[in-house]
């Protein structure tokens, strides 16, 4: 290996092209660590992707028990649409997630906009706030909504535990991601935008709609994305929150995986990997288009 | 607010973008937060009520009982662990990524599993490690005695890594992209070997994603309790059980609060002493 | 002189009435002062500029002129009418910003629509507005092009218009050309000029660049840590600065620390001078002498002149159509600019390194200016 000594690789400075022949004198090591870095890395990906891959396979997997393969069907699949609870708690975590992203969007993005326009007393406190909310386990946001809930509907008979303390508890966290993320594109934002609409006549409003929304609208959709699928994949917060009738999807799989493996479980959840790779792969295909 | 004069006009703007989040907080984030402290405070009650009279009593009785001072060990323990453990998958990963050329499709791919349902993936585990799953089937094949790996404490800890490892990635990604690959060639070119070029050159660039992504791995591997609960199959308690236990089967929500403060005060300690190291440009780099 | 003033040889005729007037007006952010107590005057069709060094509150002026930011007291009058309180959006004005923030996600003709769009102007008009913008600014048929798709100039002449179609009673222009290369500059300054003539539109110009206020302005107004140092027509401001500030921050000044012996006669470290200033001093008092370096003669031989002394050639800078001489006399160092002219007349001769030179400063071209830094210190 022909290293270069240091002050070899010094002197040539003064020769022109003398200082990238020290470099390439490592080119090989490189080629070498990246072979290994691409190998380590498949590796990587096959454990990210080996546990996804057998449930999927084995939903279409005639054998209700172990793993070998026994042949192809799809009676899992007809199976789980014969069951109207399944449906009912699809219904119930679709209705979850839609209301409480679009409540929580909107607060998040009026309070993204308030946090960077504007100085006012408590913007830090409120700021660490946030960061809290986003940080800590959800176990603790969890319970500290179901004492809430508990404490208030013993002083005034309501709120019961049912689908609407979950999307309050739902909301009360997406806020935070809605909002740091909206902040950080409005942050990239030129604030002489919205000067010349104020400049040009628009008032407040005007200006906030014509301008501003357009212009961070990418990250509005972003942090609405992301709360949607926090909602979704909620299992913590949902389960102290939610009382009976008011079952989602992951409380129905927790129940179930308790219970023990199933293919009609198998069936479900590769519906729901599919939803999510065509959520994403249509999401990345709208912001290439959108440049 | 402080305003100059003719500055109603943005008082009134303040109060219509921030009023409503920041009254949603203080309602269902800082006032149930205070109620949870005051619950700690209290003892259990009736039907797992809460009642009189106040005390340190449910602190006491966590920190006095070696057992709950072992469960508490044993979170932080095999948080550190797993945390560890993706730091070794996750790393190199970002790296790869960053200095691929199909870089859109690869953090694609890392995505995904990012989005997928979180109990889909702790279940696909017991899948593949149950009596009759995949490795058994494979040990099997070969003749071999089947192996008792679910439910069992490495299960725990293979589903931690594999559930935080997008957690990582991603935001040590965001640093990796930004490295200045240059200070590299400075440091060749200043004689270092590439070891020691990657350390003194690379890495130090990487601290900030490095200590996010430990933050955000590290964070909810210690508060968990679904996974300890179905692949630990009971064998393993860590606070996230401990707690679920204190509001459903043992009613004791007086407790279970205490023990909510304790470890949303590790929490905190942990994102002060980055807060510390980071500053406020690493507080937005958890997100 | 009222009411006239030259501007690249023309005469120029203002309008009579104010069209924008600003009264004490002060502007604190937190600890620091950035626009102190200014009070001006900028008149009917007037290109105005407001020249200093950056963070010397011009920008923070013209801010609060468009009302971005309330004055913490004071008072701006525009048009007659107290703007203190009104927002933006019901000021009588428009800005050219300094990065043009034009609107990304619109077209050009989107940009120039927007102004309009809001005072709901009747499509139609809104369309003939938008080909009379393109047509001054010599854009046509850029309607539909994105604003990422424009050069820099380009972009600069779309912000123009799309403040200029609104009819503003006064352009507000923070920076405008900075962005751009000096070819580019030296073209968008006549272009601006002639725009300016032809709409008859006030200008108020900020900038940190004295050849471009020197070059556009019927006057300038230079500040200095939030304060007005001297307002006034550009060839005055130049020949005759009142503060030591202004006289080095537009062009280059040769200062010399004096003190009166006579009304009319000082006494420096470099001689006795004599003074050709119509207002006498009086005796003791201590002054500055400001010489602009194109206005100081060298001689190979003693010139039968008034203010002449001996000084050594210390070094000299070519620079192509001058020849800069820096000149040691006794500790005192002057600096002289030379034009670099195939015909060498009596003091416009070339020198050598180390020689000895005859210096004269002319008197009448000596300008006093009070030593406000001696007083300080």
């Amino acid at each position: 290996m022909p290293a270069p000594k240091a002050r070899g690789a010094w002197t040539n400075w003064s020769e022109p092209g003398g200082n990238r022949n020290s470099t390439p004198s490592y080119a090989y090591l490189e080629r070498i660590m990246k072979r290994l870095l691409s190998v380590y890395a498949w590796l990587v990906f096959a454990f990210l992707y080996l546990p996804i891959v057998v449930i999927v396979a084995l939903s279409f997997n005639k054998s209700r028990y172990g793993v070998s393969w026994t042949g192809f069907t799809l009676e899992w699949y007809s199976r789980l649409f014969a069951n109207e609870r399944v449906l009912e708690y699809l219904g119930n975590t679709l209705v979850v997630a839609t209301v409480s992203t679009t409540v929580s969007t909107i607060i998040g993005t009026l309070l993204a906009v308030g946090l960077v326009r504007y100085r006012f007393r408590l913007q830090n406190g409120l700021r660490y706030l946030l960061y809290t909310t986003v940080v800590v386990p959800d176990i603790v946001m969890g319970i500290s909504l179901l004492l809430l809930f508990a404490e208030v509907r013993s002083l005034i008979g309501w709120p019961r535990l049912s689908l609407l303390t979950i999307i309050l508890g739902h909301i009360s966290f997406q806020i935070a991601y809605v909002t740091l993320v909206v902040r950080a594109r409005l942050m990239l934002l030129d604030p002489a935008l919205e000067e010349a609409a104020l400049d040009l006549g628009a008032n407040n409003w005007r200006t906030f709609r014509e301008v501003t929304l357009p212009l961070i609208s990418p990250g509005v959709v972003s942090g609405a994305l992301l709360a949607f699928s926090l909602s979704l994949d909620d299992f913590v917060v949902t389960f102290f929150t939610s009382g009976s009738g008011s079952t989602t999807l992951p409380l129905y799989i927790y129940s179930a995986v308790k219970l023990g493996v199933s293919p009609e479980i198998h069936a479900l959840s590769t519906l729901m990997v599919g939803a999510t790779i065509l959520v994403l792969v249509l999401g990345v295909l709208f912001w290439r288009n959108r440049g | 607010m402080r305003e100059s004069r003719g500055g109603s006009e943005r008082l009134r703007l303040a109060w219509i973008t921030v009023g409503p989040g920041a009254f949603w907080l203080l309602l269902f984030v800082l006032i149930p937060t205070l109620l949870m402290f005051v619950a700690s405070l209290l003892s259990r009650g009736d039907f797992g009520t809460l009642s009189l009279p106040l005390g340190l009593r449910n602190y006491l009785r966590f920190f006095s009982d070696p057992v709950y001072l072992e469960i508490i060990g044993l979170s932080v323990w095999i948080g550190f662990w797993s945390t560890l453990l993706t730091i070794v998958l996750g790393y190199p990963l970002a790296f790869y990524i960053a200095g691929s050329k199909r870089k859109q499709v690869l953090l694609l791919m890392v995505i995904i599993p990012f989005f997928t349902n979180f109990l889909i993936r702790v279940y696909a585990w017991i899948v593949i490690l149950q009596k009759e799953g995949l490795v058994n089937a494979f040990i099997t094949a070969f003749g071999l005695p089947p192996a008792d790996l679910f439910p069992s404490t490495f299960a725990v800890y293979l589903a931690s890594v594999y559930t935080y490892l997008p957690f990582f990635v991603l935001p040590l990604y965001a640093a990796v992209e930004r490295i200045d690959w240059s200070l590299l060639e400075a440091a060749y070119d200043l004689g270092a070997p590439p070891v020691r070029a990657f350390w003194e050159a690379i890495f130090p660039q990487t601290v900030p994603g490095l200590f996010a992504g430990f933050l955000l791995t590290f964070i909810p591997a210690v508060g968990t309790f679904v996974i300890s609960d179905l692949l630990g199959g009971g064998k393993v308690v860590l606070i996230g059980n401990l707690i679920q236990q204190q509001f459903t089967s043992a009613q004791n929500w007086a407790f279970g609060s205490a023990v909510s403060m304790i470890l949303m005060a590790l929490v905190l300690l942990g994102l002060w002493l980055y807060a510390r190291t980071q500053g406020e440009r690493g507080m937005d780099q958890l997100v | 002189m009222e009411g006239t003033l030259f501007r690249g040889r023309r005469e120029r005729r203002l309008g009579e009435n104010v069209a924008v007037r600003l009264e004490g007006l002060t502007k604190r952010f937190g600890e620091a002062t950035a626009v102190a107590g200014v009070s001006l005057e900028i008149r009917d069709g007037e290109f105005f500029s407001l020249l200093g060094p950056s963070g010397c509150g011009k920008t923070t002026l013209l801010r609060m002129i468009a009302g971005f930011e309330e004055p913490d007291s004071g008072r701006i009058l525009i048009g007659g009418k107290d703007m203190v309180g009104v927002p933006p959006y019901r000021r009588p004005v428009n800005t050219v910003f300094q990065n043009y923030a034009l609107f990304p996600h619109m077209t050009v003709a989107g940009n120039i629509a927007f102004g309009l769009r809001m005072k709901r102007m009747p499509k139609p008009e809104i369309e003939q507005r938008i080909a009379w913008a393109l047509e001054l600014i010599n854009l046509p048929g850029y309607e539909n092009r994105r604003t990422d798709q424009l050069s820099g100039g380009q972009r600069q002449r779309v912000a123009l218009a799309r403040a200029l179609v609104n009819e503003p009673e006064v352009l507000l222009l923070d920076e405008p050309l900075s962005a751009l290369d000096l070819k580019l500059r030296q073209e968008l300054r006549v272009e601006l000029m002639n725009l300016q003539e032809r709409l008859g539109i006030t200008f108020i110009f900020v900038t940190h660049d004295q050849e471009e206020a020197l070059v556009m302005s019927d006057r300038i107004a230079v500040m200095n840590r939030g304060q007005v140092e001297q307002i006034g027509a550009t060839e005055e401001v130049y020949e005759w600065p009142r503060t030591p500030f202004v006289a080095r921050f537009i062009g280059d000044s040769n200062l010399i620390p004096a003190t009166a012996t006579e009304p009319r006669r000082v006494h420096t470290s470099l001689g006795e001078f004599v003074l050709d200033e119509e207002d006498a001093l009086t005796l003791g008092q201590k002054v500055l002498l400001s010489i602009r370096p194109e206005k100081i003669r060298l001689f190979r031989d003693r010139p039968n002149l008034p203010n002449a002394f001996r000084a050594k050639v210390d070094d000299i800078i070519y620079t192509g159509s001058e020849n800069q001489y820096r000149l040691l006399a006794g500790d005192t160092c002057l600096m002289c600019d030379t034009l670099n002219q195939d015909i060498q007349e009596p003091g416009h001769e070339e020198f050598a390194y180390d020689e000895e030179v005859w210096v004269v400063l002319p008197p009448e071209k000596l300008v006093v200016i009070e030593n406000s830094e001696a007083k300080n210190a």
